[in-house]
């Protein structure tokens, strides 16, 4: 046998010998349960916020800094003193930073694609919607993530919760299903664009407006008559609503009812689609 | 378990179309168990599209596949766990770490999480990856991502293992290490299904060869078959003075009989070898008596680009469609 030379720089190249012992070596494992692969997927999704931190502190700029300028700017116009601002707008920011979240997961699935790691997924044997499934349970707590930072950072600010550490909570749980239900649409979005910029920009280009000509920043009674009924339709202002509802206790079942209404009709619709996409995906 | 027949792939009349382009093009092949097999052809023949549908990635517009005895559409799911691919782009996770990659592989492909360390580690040892197993995909080189990428499909021992272009971009070194590791994967009975644009990379090897152009065989032999069809290598002519090149093709042609290819290097020519070496050296001769001064010349192996031209009357840049972009595919898909 030729021995190579081992003193070469860098790595040392594989051996046939060595090759030849991790081949042999090997006996196949019963094939990864569904909940098994799925959840592998999501501890994938948490190491990419280990290694790219910087994709969720992107994301919680332009949240942060609306809540800073719009609290101690507009807040005194708006409402009369800042501390009342603040507690108008505070859920309504929890809501767009989480939205805005929801997004990337769009762009992480479109980067997969682009980057062919999506194939060796695919060619895998493992339960068929496992990496989306997966990739979304572990984007939820990206999710969490951007909304706890918002919601500290409002209470750092002096904003007072009435409805105590379980409207916060469940205020909380409540943005994270929403934003599972909004994340298909983006996997959606992710497996038809072509690149991850394109995703990204169509992400925020359709947020931007349905987050503005909602009920975050100002009292619709306050709007043109035409543009209050937008803002009554637009599901995000039913979100806000809600979210408001739970952070000051004085939420009604109608208004938590309607939200998950939404997310489940979301699912519905986009997860089986993405799953078809991704499948049909070449 | 499952039947094992002496045919690892076998296709005929393979059809896939991408809007208006016939990628494949009925395609027949045959792949005995337990050898290389190399697929040759510019890009835009038809290779990726053939492995993706071989791998079930694809679905096949028509023809019927079945590798390892199974149906790649029926049974999509029983090839999937038979075999392994390695795409053009290797398919590892650029943010994870090298050791973070084959550990989230490991556990889809149903390790426990300390066998999957354990495996994970001994794989990384035997493709010589140790000191940069904690380290981000991102900063590997190409000839690392590669090693990683033939690595993380190696967990489950496949029956049949597709590399698609392993060795395109990268370094010599690099690719020799590729290479070996293809020897091994052979020696230890994998049966490979190698796609290259390289005649020399098939030629070393690959057991037999399938020459591939417009999505069909265009011939199909030993390396030795092949590259007798195609005349034992190429002469190839280098002038000092480029400008004399058109009389040179003319003194060539007479003097070798066959029809001289002009490269693209203005003052570069290339033949066919002829069959008796002196038939060259006479050539040359012919040269200088016709005033016109060689800088070098060489005899050598054909190129893929000579394969193309004795079997298809074109070159393979000519041939190379604007290759098959994965976007297009995947809007057409």
């Amino acid at each position: 046998m030729s021995t190579a030379p081992t003193t070469r720089a860098g790595a040392a190249p594989a051996t046939s010998q060595a090759v030849h012992t991790v081949l042999s070596s090997c006996e196949r494992p019963p094939r990864a349960s569904a909940l098994s692969a799925s959840l592998t997927f999501g501890w994938r999704a948490m190491l990419k916020i280990k290694h790219v931190p910087e994709q969720l502190l992107d994301v919680l700029v332009t949240p942060v800094l609306f809540l800073l300028m719009f609290t101690y700017l507009f807040g005194g116009a708006i409402s009369g003193s800042t501390d009342d601002y603040l507690q108008y707008i505070l859920p309504g920011i929890l809501v767009q930073s989480v939205l805005f979240t929801t997004v990337y997961s769009g762009v992480t699935l479109n980067t997969d694609v682009t980057k062919g790691v999506v194939d060796r997924f695919r060619s895998l044997p493992v339960w068929r919607p496992a990496p989306l499934l997966g990739a979304t349970l572990g984007d939820s707590v990206r999710y969490l993530v951007a909304g706890t930072v918002v919601v500290v950072l409002g209470f750092v600010m002096g904003y007072e919760a009435k409805g105590g550490v379980a409207g916060v909570l469940a205020a909380l749980l409540l943005i994270v299903v929403f934003a599972f239900g909004l994340a298909w649409v983006y996997t959606t979005v992710g497996l038809v664009m072509r690149a991850p910029n394109a995703v990204l920009n169509a992400g925020f280009m359709a947020l931007f407006p349905l987050l503005f000509l909602s009920n975050i920043f100002v009292d619709p009674d306050t709007l043109p008559g035409w543009l209050e009924g937008f803002v009554d339709v637009n599901p995000i202002s039913h979100l806000v609503t809600a979210e408001r509802g739970l952070m000051e206790g004085t939420a009604s079942a109608g208004d938590i009812g309607l939200v998950l209404g939404i997310a489940a009709a979301l699912t519905a619709a986009f997860a089986p689609l993405t799953t078809y996409l991704y499948r049909r995906k070449s | 378990m499952t039947p094992s027949p002496a045919i690892a792939v076998e296709a005929s009349g393979l059809v896939k179309d991408f809007g208006l382009t016939r990628a494949v093009d009925g395609l027949d092949l045959a792949v005995r168990r337990g050898s290389v097999y190399g697929v040759l052809g510019p890009n835009g023949a038809g290779k990726t599209t053939t492995v993706r549908m071989l791998a079930t990635l694809l679905r096949p517009d028509s023809g019927t596949a079945r590798v390892l005895g199974h149906d790649v559409v029926g049974e999509a799911d029983t090839v999937r766990s038979l075999i392994s691919l390695n795409g053009q782009l290797a398919s590892v996770d650029e943010d994870l770490t090298g050791r973070e990659n084959l550990v989230l592989v490991a556990r889809l492909f149903g390790f426990r999480y300390r066998p999957a360390k354990a495996r994970a580690s001994d794989l990384l040892e035997a493709f010589g990856l140790p000191e940069a197993a904690d380290r981000q995909v991102k900063h590997y080189s190409g000839g690392m991502r590669r090693r990683l990428d033939i690595a993380a499909s190696l967990f489950v021992t496949p029956e049949l293992m597709f590399l698609d272009e392993p060795t395109t971009g990268l370094d010599p070194r690099s690719r020799n290490q590729v290479w070996d590791i293809i020897r091994s994967l052979a020696a230890a009975e994998t049966t490979v299904l190698l796609c290259t644009q390289y005649l020399d990379e098939a030629d070393k090897l690959a057991d037999r060869i399938a020459v591939i152009d417009n999505g069909k065989v265009i011939a199909e032999g030993t390396p030795s078959q092949l590259k007798a069809s195609v005349g034992s290598g190429a002469m190839h002519v280098r002038l000092l003075d480029p400008d004399q090149r058109p009389k040179a093709e003319r003194v060539l042609s007479r003097a070798l009989n066959t029809p001289v290819h002009l490269e693209s290097d203005p003052a570069a020519l290339s033949a066919s070898c002829p069959p008796a070496p002196e038939r060259a050296a006479e050539a040359i001769a012919e040269l200088s008596r016709s005033g016109i001064a060689v800088a070098d010349f060489s005899l050598g192996q054909p190129s893929l680009d000579e394969v193309f031209l004795a079997l298809t009357g074109r070159s393979a840049e000519e041939a190379a469609a604007p290759e098959e972009p994965e976007l297009i595919e995947e809007e057409a898909a």
